[in-house]
């Protein structure tokens, strides 16, 4: 079954199929063509994840040509248990994104969907990138179609949202290719699988991790690097937001298990009281923030912050476990069903929150209350989201939070503590965002004029809904599928690389 | 003698000397497009003349004046190739200007013929000369909008600057040709220098100087930068397009005929040279191009910074440095050609498109250019997948490999800085409406195709860069001793 190159069909299709948009989109109907291949590439994706062998830790799939031979750089790709997750929410995310656009967007849709799908092709080129190199490139690559979404089809601040996020994110990434070659000048190799086994002395594992953790951390992005992400998130149109809050954060933390935690495992031990530090005043911090914002994308901005604080404490929340295994799996398992959840979630929210934008084109809070009474089915499905956000057991939410608190009360009580208030805040902001919006007495003429939502908007909803329900209360498919690869991180993360006699304890 | 290997270049003299005298016989309606289509065979024919040795072993000749190697060779089939873009983007521009004329043409011929022997020279009076008979048709070129006062004045500074460049260079020669005893054959000086120490032949260190100031005067970089951002902004555009792009691959040539050939036991002593200059050029180059908002201006200061890019490249005097500054350049000259053509794309009926201002909306009016535009300026800001990216990657991995790693960090940093102004005139074009009513804009075919093919090419390089490299590394590998 290995003939067919399914990866690169799930890299190129979507690219390819971006391109036939815009040179074919005059001739025929350009969403229906854009949704034909997002549809394709899910189902190719959905291929992936039934052939995928979850009982082996090995790179599967892999495609390996050479590419630019002067440079010793590889076109390598391969998924395991990290990646397939990642991949499958990818496809799944862009046809809603498709989909919601459907009547909305009018200028240039075949543009927008275009960088859509180029913009899928490319994340999900990301997560199979095995070399250094050309994980690089796609990591640069994915802020051009960004950029130009936020740019074209963005609110009033746009430009500079735009170019604060470019920049942002470029920056953090620059310091990544100066360590990238500075490995491949050690190693002599760009693949990462190399990379994981090269033996560094401890100065410039911290140099590098350091590089790491700022391309990464801006990606995720970690307080105190996180004040693109609000601007970004406001002023994007909603199939942006989604992708946004969706995909793009992934990247980073995506990232982070590939490369920083195996690369450098004694750096990161170092270092690792300092990121659950940042990971810990994400949490509680921006959660504070949240419930003070205005403006509805912002607060779930913040949120989204608050949320991928979870993801990056449960990745270096095992460095201390004093070597504690299973509750190292657990750690990084709660890090990983947190992003697969956060992913529908924030995409529903976002989604909600476009569809309520759409008819009354504000996102203030203030300006809304009681559409519960105009708008029944729609509420139905934010409140859902909504605790679904705030981490009630049932939903995919609880999940991934209640493992990493788990694991941190292994590690120490008070960490467990302050993750935990999450529970409160989060609840505090999401319910009070709720109280406001949804219920009480209709507040203005233009809520009195609401209509309910149609029955496309029903359908996206619905199939987050059932997503997020669905991992929520049997979230066994996920872990599953990566136990091997979590099994298989550990060993190299919990692997003194420097030669000293434990992890971390380098001369 | 072995004349032969200087065909390419007594085939484009002749040629030059023929149009000259062709021209007042040809039909008065048609004059100007038949000779254009002459010159254009010229090219294409002293193109294929350097393609039909390429790649050969290295051969010397004319007294071993001349050398004929895979380097020069593929200098010289880029600058033709990119001059004969310049001249399919100048045609219809120049006829709206009023500049439509026959001289145009022989200058620029001339200057690419000065190229030509610097990139083929083996003796530093000929790469003297090819670069007085470059720069003297510039100079005139400059100014060939004979009543436009800003581009008298430009050519004016660019000549007074030019002079003394090209005197700080003979004087430089000069004392070379003291201490190395009457010696001016580049091979002849290598094997006087590999006696010496270079770090304390102070003789040497002060030829040295002024060798590189010369050489960076070419380049425009910093310091000897002061002349690009006027010159640029006051030529016509057409000449602006060929000026930015072409003469880098010479100076390039230049670079590495007498420091990397002849000087290349030097390398302590130019390396820091080049090191410092490289470092000012990016920070200056970045930093100033924020401020404009001239785009001829703004390309200025980029060119700055991407020549202190090669400059970093060559300081390494490794091979890899070389050919990741040989790639640099090809790169930058083709890129620059491209972008220089969207200016002329969105000038009309004789008004020049200069500013930021200009570029709005250009998403709305042509997508197609814009998108191509989108593709140059993203591999001008280095960002992957286009092939700009790789230049920078090379420049970097030269830098690294030669331990130079605080100066590669700086050089990203600048490199970030960089990006906002790229950022900027993509803003332009596709968040912003356009001002007025802006004229329709209708072009040959034959610019179309060409600005079609340079801008895809800048992503197809980027997706394969290994052909262009392999070449760069191999044409270095066949030339270097």
């Amino acid at each position: 079954m290995f003939d067919l190159p399914i990866l690169s069909l799930l890299i190129w299709l979507p690219i390819l199929g971006g391109l036939g948009v815009i040179l074919f989109g005059r001739h025929l109907d350009s969403r229906l063509f854009a949704l034909g291949i997002t549809i394709i590439s899910f189902f190719i994706s959905l291929i992936l994840l039934v052939q995928f062998n979850s009982a082996s830790a090995e790179m599967q799939f892999q495609e390996k040509l050479t590419w630019v031979s002067s440079f010793n750089i590889n076109y390598h790709l391969g998924v395991d248990g990290f990646s397939v997750p990642l991949i499958v929410l990818n496809s799944l995310i862009t046809i809603l994104v498709v989909i919601a656009a459907w009547e909305v967007i009018h200028y240039r849709i075949t543009q927008y969907l275009a960088a859509f799908l180029v913009m899928e092709g490319i994340v999900n080129g990301v997560f199979m990138a095995l070399d250094a190199v050309l994980f690089y490139i796609l990591f640069e690559a994915m802020l051009i179609p960004l950029f130009l979404i936020i740019g074209i089809w963005g609110g009033k601040r746009r430009v500079y949202a735009t170019l604060k996020f470019f920049l942002y994110t470029f920056f953090g990434s620059v310091f990544l290719l100066i360590s990238l070659i500075y490995l491949y000048q050690v190693g002599g190799s760009f693949s990462i699988t190399d990379m994981q086994k090269l033996p560094l002395a401890i100065l410039p594992q911290t140099l590098i991790f350091l590089s790491f953790l700022l391309a990464f951390g801006v990606k995720i992005p970690m307080w105190p690097v996180h004040t693109w992400l609000p601007d970004a998130h406001v002023e994007a149109p909603t199939g942006g937001s989604v992708i946004l809050a969706a995909i793009t954060l992934k990247v980073g933390a995506y990232a982070l298990i590939r490369l920083a935690l195996p690369i450098v495992p004694d750096a990161a031990a170092n270092l690792s009281s300092l990121v659950i530090f940042l990971s810990l005043t994400a949490v509680v911090y921006i959660g504070f923030v949240a419930l003070v914002q205005q403006d509805m994308k912002k607060l779930i901005a913040y949120s989204s912050i608050a949320h991928m604080g979870f993801v990056t404490l449960g990745f270096f929340i095992i460095y201390q476990l004093n070597k504690d295994t299973s509750t190292a799996i657990l750690a990084i398992q709660g890090g990983m069903v947190q992003m697969v959840s956060h992913g529908f979630i924030s995409a529903a929210l976002f989604l909600c929150i476009g569809i309520l934008y759409d008819r009354m084109h504000t996102r203030d809070i203030n300006a809304y209350g009681g559409v519960a009474n105009k708008m029944p089915q729609f509420s139905a499905f934010f409140v859902l989201f909504a605790m679904a956000n705030t981490g009630l057991p049932g939903t995919s939410g609880f999940v991934g939070e209640f493992f990493v608190i788990l694991a941190s009360f292994k590690a120490n009580v008070w960490l467990a503590f302050l993750a935990a208030t999450t529970l409160i805040i989060g609840a505090a902001y999401t319910l009070w965002l709720v109280k406001r919006v949804i219920f009480g007495e209709i507040k203005n003429a233009e809520v009195a004029q609401l209509t309910d939502i149609s029955q496309r908007e029903f359908g996206l909803l619905t199939i987050l809904a059932a997503a997020v329900l669905f991992f929520g209360l049997w979230p066994e498919p996920v872990t599953d599928l990566m136990g091997a690869s979590i099994e298989h991180l550990l060993t190299q993360a919990l692997q003194t690389k420097c030669g000293g006699k434990m992890l971390g304890d380098c001369l | 003698m072995n004349i032969a290997i200087a065909l390419p270049e007594i085939f484009l003299t002749i040629a030059i000397c023929l149009s000259l005298l062709i021209e007042p016989f040809l039909p008065t309606d048609k004059r100007r497009l038949i000779s254009y289509l002459l010159i254009q065979t010229c090219l294409i024919i002293t193109t294929l003349l350097v393609i039909n040795t390429f790649p050969a072993d290295k051969a010397w000749g004319l007294n071993n004046l001349y050398v004929r190697d895979d380097l020069g060779s593929l200098l010289k089939i880029s600058i033709l190739l990119v001059t004969m873009l310049a001249f399919v983007y100048a045609r219809q521009y120049l006829q709206e200007k009023g500049l439509w004329k026959n001289e145009f043409f022989i200058l620029i011929l001339f200057s690419v013929l000065g190229m030509l022997v610097i990139a083929s020279a083996n003796h530093l009076l000929l790469i003297y000369l090819g670069l007085e008979l470059l720069a003297l048709a510039l100079y005139a070129l400059v100014a060939f909008s004979r009543d436009d006062s800003r581009a008298t004045e430009a050519a004016m500074k660019y000549f007074v600057l030019g002079a003394i460049a090209s005197g700080m260079l003979l004087y430089g020669i000069s004392i070379l040709y003291g201490i190395t005893r009457g010696q001016l054959e580049l091979s002849a000086i290598a094997s006087y220098l590999s006696t010496q120490e270079v770090l304390n032949n102070i003789p040497l260190l002060f030829a040295l100087v002024f060798i590189v100031g010369g050489i960076a005067f070419k380049f425009g970089t910093v310091p000897f930068h002061m002349w690009a951002p006027d010159v640029y902004q006051g030529a016509p555009t057409a000449v602006t397009l060929f000026l930015a792009s072409v003469p880098k691959l010479a100076a390039f040539a230049m670079l590495m005929r007498v420091l990397g050939e002849s000087l290349g036991a030097a390398q302590s002593g130019w390396s820091q040279l080049l090191l410092v200059m490289g470092l000012l050029s990016v920070t200056v180059g970045n930093l100033l191009a924020i401020a404009q908002f001239n785009l001829k201006r703004m390309f200025a200061y980029s060119t700055i910074a991407h020549m202190g890019f090669v400059l970093l490249a060559a300081m390494t005097g490794t091979l890899e440095g070389y050919s990741a500054g040989l790639f640099y350049t090809i790169i930058y000259a083709l890129t620059s050609v491209g972008s220089f053509a969207i200016l002329i794309l969105l000038s009309h009926q004789g008004l020049d498109a200069e500013t930021l201002n200009d570029l709005k909306g250009l998403n709305e009016r042509h997508p197609w250019y814009a998108f191509l535009m989108l593709l140059l300026l993203f591999s001008m800001a280095g960002i992957p997948p286009m092939v700009g990216f790789y230049a920078k990657f090379s420049v970097i991995q030269a830098m690294l490999n030669t331990g130079y790693l605080w100066p590669a960090v700086f050089v990203v940093l600048m490199s970030v800085v960089g990006e906002f102004y790229y950022l900027r005139a993509i803003k332009m074009m596709y968040f912003d409406q356009p001002e007025k009513h802006p004229p329709q804009i209708t072009y040959p075919m034959d610019f179309q195709i060409a600005l079609t093919a340079n801008g895809l090419l800048v992503l197809f390089l980027g997706l394969l860069p290994t052909g262009l490299i392999e070449l760069c590394t191999q044409a270095l590998v066949a030339s270097l001793p």
